[in-house]
C-alpha cells in the first residue's frame, strides 16, 4: 500500500520549482497507516518557506483524488531537512531546468566567512562562475553569474 | 518552571518576529535588487523561525491559543524581544550594523541551543542554525565592505556602530529566567556566547577598519517587557489588520 502512495506523491510537484516533485525534494519523510487515517509526514526545507502550506494541501488533494479519504499531513522538524535528501533524479531535473543543483554535502563549512564555491553553470557547464548574492529568487537559492556565457543563474544552495 | 519556559520561548520567538518585521520594511526599498531580495529572504527566515516558536508557545499556553494569537494579540509589555531588534532601520548601514551585531549573537546562541534538554527548542535550533549561518556571513561581509569602503561609508557605519552599541549589553545579561533555564539544561549560558561574540565582532571590526565602541552603559528591559518607544509602532503596523478583522482568512 505504501508503494502506491509513493507513486501518487511522485506526481505532486513543488509549487516553487514545478519540475521537481515533493519526492525529488526529499520533503516526504514517512508514510504510515494509523487506524483509518493515512499519515504523511513532511519536513520544511527553509523554516520560512511559503510553499509549505501549499505542498501540504497539494499532497492531501492528490491522495483524496486517489480515494484516500482520511489523510493527515503532519509537519515534522526533526531531523531537519538538508539538501542531501534531494534525490539524484531531482538534481538532474534541476540542472536541466536551468538551476544549478546543490553540490557537496550540506555540512558546508565555507558558509561562515569563507570563500564562495565555484558552481557549475547549468547552461554552458563552465565553472568560471561567481556568486552575486547568497540570497536569490527564493529562500533556497543563491544568485550566480557565469563569466563564460555571461548568463546569470540560480544555484540551489546547500542547507 | 512552566512559566519560565514559556517566557524563554517567547523571548526567542519575539526576537525572530520583530526582526523579521523590521527587515520586511526594506522590501521594495533596498539599494539594488539583489540586496533587496537578500533582506526579504532573511526576513522570511526570521518569520519562519518565529512561527515554529510561536506554535510552541501557543501549545504551552494551551486553550484556544494559536501562533497567530500569540503574534497579533499581545501588547507591547507582553513582548519579550531584546531592544536591539525593535530599533528603527535607519539607513542601509545602520540596518547592516544592527543585523551584524544580532546575527553574530544569534549564531552562537543557536549553536549552544543545539544541545538543549528541551526537545522542541533543540529541533528549532537545528533548523534555524543553518539559516542563521548564512545571515551572519552576509551581514559581516557588509560591515567589512562599508567600513573598509569610502570615507563616507566608513564614517557612517562607524556612527551606526557607536549608536547601536549600548543596545547590545542586554543580549548577554542573565536574569532569573535565564538562570533557571540554564540549571534545567534547557537554556544557554550567555557568558560563553559573549566570549565568542566578542571574538568574532573584534575580528570583523578589525577587517573593516572600524573601532570597537566602549562598553560604558547599556540599555536593558526588553526581555522583561519594558520596551523603547519604537515597538508600539512596529506592533501597530503588524497587528492592525488582524485586530480590525479578527475572523478574516486569506
Ligand atoms: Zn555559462
Amino acid at each position: 500500500m505504501s508503494d502506491a502512495v509513493w507513486e501518487i506523491l511522485k506526481k505532486v510537484s513543488d509549487p516553487e520549482i514545478p519540475v521537481l516533485t515533493v519526492v525529488d525534494m526529499g520533503v516526504v519523510r514517512k508514510i504510515e497507516q494509523e487506524a483509518e487515517t493515512l499519515v504523511v509526514s513532511i519536513t520544511p526545507t527553509y523554516s520560512g518557506c511559503p510553499a509549505m502550506d501549499e505542498i501540504e494541501s497539494n499532497i492531501r488533494w492528490a491522495l483524496e483524488e486517489n480515494g484516500y479519504t482520511s489523510v493527515e499531513v503532519k509537519l515534522i522538524l526533526s531531523p531537519p531537512w538538508t539538501t542531501d535528501w534531494m534525490t539524484d533524479e531531482g538534481k538532474a531535473k534541476l540542472q536541466e531546468y536551468g538551476i544549478a543543483p546543490p553540490e557537496g554535502s550540506s555540512a558546508d563549512k565555507s558558509v561562515l566567512f569563507g570563500e564562495a564555491k565555484k558552481v557549475m553553470c547549468p547552461r554552458c557547464k563552465s565553472r568560471n562562475t561567481k556568486l552575486v548574492s547568497q540570497f536569490g529568487s527564493t529562500a533556497c537559492k543563491a544568485l550566480y553569474k557565469c563569466d563564460e556565457c555571461q548568463e546569470p543563474f540560480d544555484y540551489f544552495k546547500c542547507l | 518552571m512552566k512559566e519560565q519556559l514559556l517566557e524563554y520561548t517567547l523571548r526567542l520567538g519575539d526576537n525572530a518576529l520583530i526582526l523579521g518585521q523590521r527587515l520586511g520594511e526594506w522590501c521594495g526599498h533596498g539599494p539594488i535588487l539583489e540586496q533587496d531580495i537578500a533582506l526579504s529572504n532573511m526576513a522570511l527566515d526570521q518569520l519562519g523561525q518565529a512561527r515554529m516558536l510561536m506554535q510552541y508557545a501557543a501549545e504551552q499556553k494551551g486553550g484556544d491559543y494559536t501562533e497567530d494569537k500569540m503574534a497579533f494579540f499581545r501588547d507591547v509589555t507582553e513582548y519579550h524581544n531584546c531592544l536591539l531588534v525593535e530599533l528603527e532601520n535607519g539607513d542601509w548601514g545602520r540596518t547592516m550594523a544592527r543585523q551584524f551585531l544580532f546575527d553574530t549573537y544569534n549564531y552562537y546562541f543557536y549553536t549552544a541551543l543545539l544541545s538543549s534538554a528541551d526537545e522542541r527548542l533543540k529541533e528549532v535550533a537545528h533548523k534555524a542554525i543553518k539559516e542563521v549561518a548564512y545571515h551572519a556571513q552576509w551581514s559581516a561581509e557588509w560591515i567589512i565592505r562599508l567600513g573598509d569602503g569610502t570615507e563616507e561609508s566608513h564614517r557612517r557605519i562607524q556612527e551606526s556602530m557607536d549608536d547601536l552599541w549600548e543596545w547590545t549589553g542586554e543580549l548577554f545579561t542573565m536574569d532569573d529566567v535565564d538562570k533557571l533555564m540554564i540549571e534545567a539544561g534547557i537554556g544557554v549560558d550567555l557568558s560563553r556566547v559573549k566570549e565568542q561574540w566578542d571574538q568574532k565582532v573584534d575580528q570583523i571590526l578589525e577587517l573593516a577598519t572600524l573601532k570597537r565602541p566602549s562598553d560604558d552603559w547599556f540599555q536593558s528591559g526588553g526581555k522583561q517587557g519594558e520596551h523603547s518607544e519604537y515597538l508600539g509602532f512596529v506592533l501597530a503596523e503588524m497587528q492592525h489588520l488582524p485586530r480590525m478583522h479578527p475572523e478574516a482568512e486569506w
